[in-house]
């Protein structure tokens, strides 16, 4: 068979010094390696096109883990079978990389082909250069994903069996079948001819990630002589008369021409732009930074839960307190009933709002305001009112509770009111209305009574993102709570 | 309209906030509960950034993708929980290796096995302890509100980079469900590349990265160097809260959310007269051995109890800086249980009465 020779490519650097030990000036891979070969096609190709500064090769864990030993180009070394993650996440974050993901059929195929595939799937810009040998060369030959039916190895001692081990994976055909990848084939590196091809086909897939072109495979068929136990002809002969039937020689897939380059990342990091971003406007703007309602009834921490079916907007009512407490400039905190305590649909959330730093902001036995929107709720959490606690229940669906005279208790038909409203959804803002009369007609002194409905409904805007239409219903839905408030007394 | 830095958040969404104002340039996560938030967060801000968010087909993909994000040069950070932790060690151990800085957050949830989506602590010993396969650790920042989980989150970049590091933000589902007002921090600026990284635009092409060394001299040599680091990190970085710590007589010692309960339970007991304090390390690793030594050589120092909400990993760390020269009480709740304040209350009186 008509061999290729190789020159010195300016791709390689000239003597491998990052190779530890005497031998500086050879790779370390065994005589007939398809390693070696690829090794030189691809530093002809990138000091051909001129790439080295920008190109990024990942390493993988394989016969090929030391290629940063040998090309003068950006180089990394990665988890086995994680290249291709790895190469996503330097493709993203430095879009004017070019990665690289050299790949074993036991990195790619086997331990890492999730990585690899999903890749594909995004379409990542990066190209993949896999070296199927049907073998694990670095760990002493075991059975590979692509080792053929028949074929001996150390964990296939009598040749894998298709019926047992299945078929060998076919690589390209799989990312031929996705829509994301832009360009697939599959070379041998054998004669002259095969290797010539494999050269036109690196070419490309290196184009195409300089043009971002996304996703590129390129498959080579390598020998493997010392695991193969065979001479470099005879691994030559293995691969075309044997594994070029199984795995046919050809591209699969070639539309890069037909992509749009995919666009970069350019990231806003001049602080006054992430300023306008990420701080939110203040709405207030009428009250200081400091200000603070005054009023006796925030001298100490409030404990607030509330609590019944989910769907009831419990935990958007709780955030709604705190909303308000926010705007008022309380330390406040919402914890939403998570984890082993959402059961059996209900739901409920602990709200704590005080001067000084909130300590544990889970409520329990110590709830200053319950407001109860379902009789279980109501039935579990009553017992844990303090003392001269507040109760807010929804009295369209439960009982009038049996309190100490020391409680002050109200009842507000707000499933009713929120039905008539046309949206039962918005009896928690029906609820929040009847809050803010209580809170003001009997907690409330002087200046604070002023402007706190103007908070509240500061509150609903912000809890739903200024979506006008719901806002607007959520307000009515607070203003009738209110006024039903009112008349029960 | 006049724009503020005060905010109502989610722990978790408080993270990515502080992330973004440090100037992290990208995200890679997988969903998780009780983490999901993060990743939410993330995908709304990072491209309102204009800066890279991926969702990853699995926290090993995630944390490979912030170790090659990392080895460019950028900022890069990724969240997740329990499990999807336990997936991710092979590659902190690389990327710790390789002295890249990047930033994990862990929101613990129950375990072991799929366990629930409550609220424990039981991934201390596979965060604080490393974690991975070899001689490595990470720093570990123990936030216990949403203002820390921004501030944290924040610092964690800057200490990631000073020591080329993996830095880990620990916090429980609690701290990360809840939201609180804070202040948020002001944004820096964009990073330089570092001239380590591997960017043939910025630097020359001739960096690489790599965690393989075949010479047996070689690879002790990395392991003494990254002693040497972590050393120095113990030395520089303790960090702890101490509340009511000066004339106390047991002190607690926990993290997370039980610092919050403590703190009320301390409060109440300080209202009886009951003289005890509260230690909580801010960081884990490095552990606030000297805070702890400080109070263990007090005269009125009787002992310590521990608050977990796991089989009791941190209180080894307790019982190894002081080198067991006084008790270690314990207590601990398991399975998204969280200690009341009335539980912790009641254990320190009866310690308390036993130690008389
Ligand atoms: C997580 C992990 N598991 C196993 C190994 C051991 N290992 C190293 S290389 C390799 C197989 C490599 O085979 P392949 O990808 O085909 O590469 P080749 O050497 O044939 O080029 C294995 C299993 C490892 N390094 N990491
Ligand atoms: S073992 Fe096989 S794959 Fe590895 S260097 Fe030798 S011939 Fe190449
Ligand atoms: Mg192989």
């Amino acid at each position: 068979m008509e061999k290729l020779k190789f020159g010195k490519s300016s791709g390689f650097f000239d003597t491998f010094e990052r190779r530890p030990g005497a031998i500086k000036k050879n790779m370390h891979y065994c005589p007939g390696c398809g390693h070696g070969i690829l090794h030189k096609l691809l530093a002809e190709a990138l000091e051909e096109m001129d790439i080295q500064d920008q190109t990024v090769l990942i390493a993988p864990v394989g016969c090929s883990v030391f290629t940063y030993y040998y090309f003068d180009c950006g180089g990394i070394s990665v988890p086995h079978g994680r290249a291709p993650a790895v190469g996503s996440g330097i493709a993203r974050a430095n879009p004017d990389s070019f990665v690289i993901s050299y790949q074993g059929d036991g990195d790619l195929g086997a331990i890492g082909f999730n990585n690899f595939i999903q890749a594909a799937n995004r379409g990542e810009n990066m190209t993949v250069l896999f070296v199927n040998n049907a073998i694990y060369g670095m760990t002493g030959g075991q059975m590979a994903p692509t080792t053929l039916p028949g074929q001996k190895t150390m964990t296939s001692p009598q040749g894998r069996d298709p019926l047992t081990e299945g078929y060998p994976l076919k690589v390209c055909e799989t990312v031929a079948a996705l829509d994301s990848p832009v360009y697939v084939e599959r070379c041998a590196l054998t004669s002259y001819k095969n290797i010539m091809q494999a050269k036109k086909a690196l070419r490309k897939g290196l184009e195409n990630l300089k043009n971002r072109k996304g996703f590129s495979l390129i498959e080579f068929l390598s020998g493997c002589p010392i695991n193969l136990k065979m001479t470099t002809d005879e691994a030559d002969h293995f691969i075309e008369e044997r594994m070029m039937k199984y795995f046919p020689i050809g591209k699969f897939k070639d539309i890069a021409d037909d992509r749009p380059a995919i666009s970069k990342h350019l990231g806003i990091f001049e602080p006054a732009a992430v300023k306008r971003i990420l701080y939110p406007n203040r709405q207030s703007s009428s009250k200081s930074k400091d200000f603070r309602n005054k009023s006796e009834i925030f001298t100490k921490e409030r404990r607030i839960k509330c609590a019944g079916f989910g769907g009831q907007g419990i935990l958007s009512l709780g955030m709604m307190i705190a909303n308000m407490a926010r705007l008022r400039n309380f330390n406040v905190t919402w914890l939403p009933s998570y984890g082993p305590e959402m059961r059996g649909g209900t739901a409920n959330c602990s709200v704590v709002l005080s001067r000084d730093d909130v300590g544990s902001p889970i409520v329990d036995k110590d709830t200053n305001l319950l407001i109860a929107m379902n009789q279980p709720s109501m039935d579990k959490f009553l017992p844990e009112l303090k003392k001269n606690g507040v109760l807010l229940y929804d009295s369209s669906s439960i009982e009038v509770p049996n309190c100490s005279e020391d409680k002050k208790v109200f009842g507000i038909n707000a499933a009713e009111i929120a039905e008539d409203l046309g949206d039962h959804r918005v009896a928690n803002s029906v609820i929040l209305g009847a809050l803010s009369f209580i809170l003001r007609d009997y907690f409330l002194e002087g200046d604070d009574k002023a402007d706190f409905d103007k908070t509240f409904e500061e509150a609903i805007i912000d809890c739903f993102a200024n979506k006008k239409g719901i806002v607007d219903l959520n307000l009515k839905a607070f203003y009738k709570g209110k006024a039903a408030v009112e008349t029960c007394f | 309209m006049e724009s503020t830095n005060q905010v109502l958040l989610k722990g978790n969404e408080a993270a990515i906030y502080g992330a973004l104002l440090a100037g992290c340039e990208c995200f890679f996560g997988y969903p998780i509960t009780p983490a999901s938030e993060i990743a939410h967060a993330a995908a709304n801000l990072f491209p309102a950034l204009d800066r890279p968010f991926l969702q990853a087909e699995s926290e090993i993909a995630a944390i490979n993708m912030v170790f090659g994000a990392s080895a460019s040069g950028r900022r890069a950070m990724t969240a997740s929980s329990g499990l999807g932790i336990s997936l991710k060690q092979e590659a902190v151990s690389f990327i710790a290796t390789c002295e890249l800085p990047a930033v994990i957050i862990d929101i613990m949830r129950g375990g072991p096995g799929l366990g629930n989506i409550g609220p424990e602590q039981s991934d201390y010993n596979q965060v604080v302890k490393g974690g991975g396969h070899g001689s490595y650790k990470c720093i570990v920042l123990a936030p216990n509100s949403a203002q820390e989980m921004c501030d944290m989150t924040y610092e964690a970049f800057d200490l990631a980079d000073r020591y080329r590091t993996v830095v880990y933000v620990l916090t429980d589902g609690v701290i990360g469900q809840m939201l609180e007002s804070l202040k948020l921090p002001e944004p820096l600026p964009r990073r330089p590349i570092p001239e380590w990284a591997i960017d043939g635009g910025v630097n020359k092409r001739d960096n690489y990265i790599a965690s393989i060394y075949m010479d047996h001299d070689d690879l002790e040599a990395v392991n003494i160097r990254l002693q040497e680091k972590y050393a120095l990190i113990e030395k520089e970085q303790q960090q702890a809260e101490s509340y009511y710590t000066d004339d106390a007589e047991l002190v607690i010692v926990c993290y997370g959310i039980i610092s919050r309960v403590a703190k009320t339970a301390v409060a109440k007991l300080r209202d009886k007269g009951l003289k005890v304090g509260m230690l909580r390390p801010q960081k884990l690793f490095p552990f606030p051995k000297s805070h702890l030594n400080d109070l263990v050589n007090k005269e009125c120092m009787k002992s310590f109890i521990a608050i977990e909400m796991s089989n009791g990993q941190m209180i080894d760390d307790v019982k190894l800086a002081i080198e067991c020269k006084k008790p270690v009480h314990f207590y601990n709740r398991m399975g998204g249980n969280v200690p009341t304040v009335k539980e912790i209350i009641e254990k320190c009186e009866k310690i308390l009465k036993e130690q008389q």
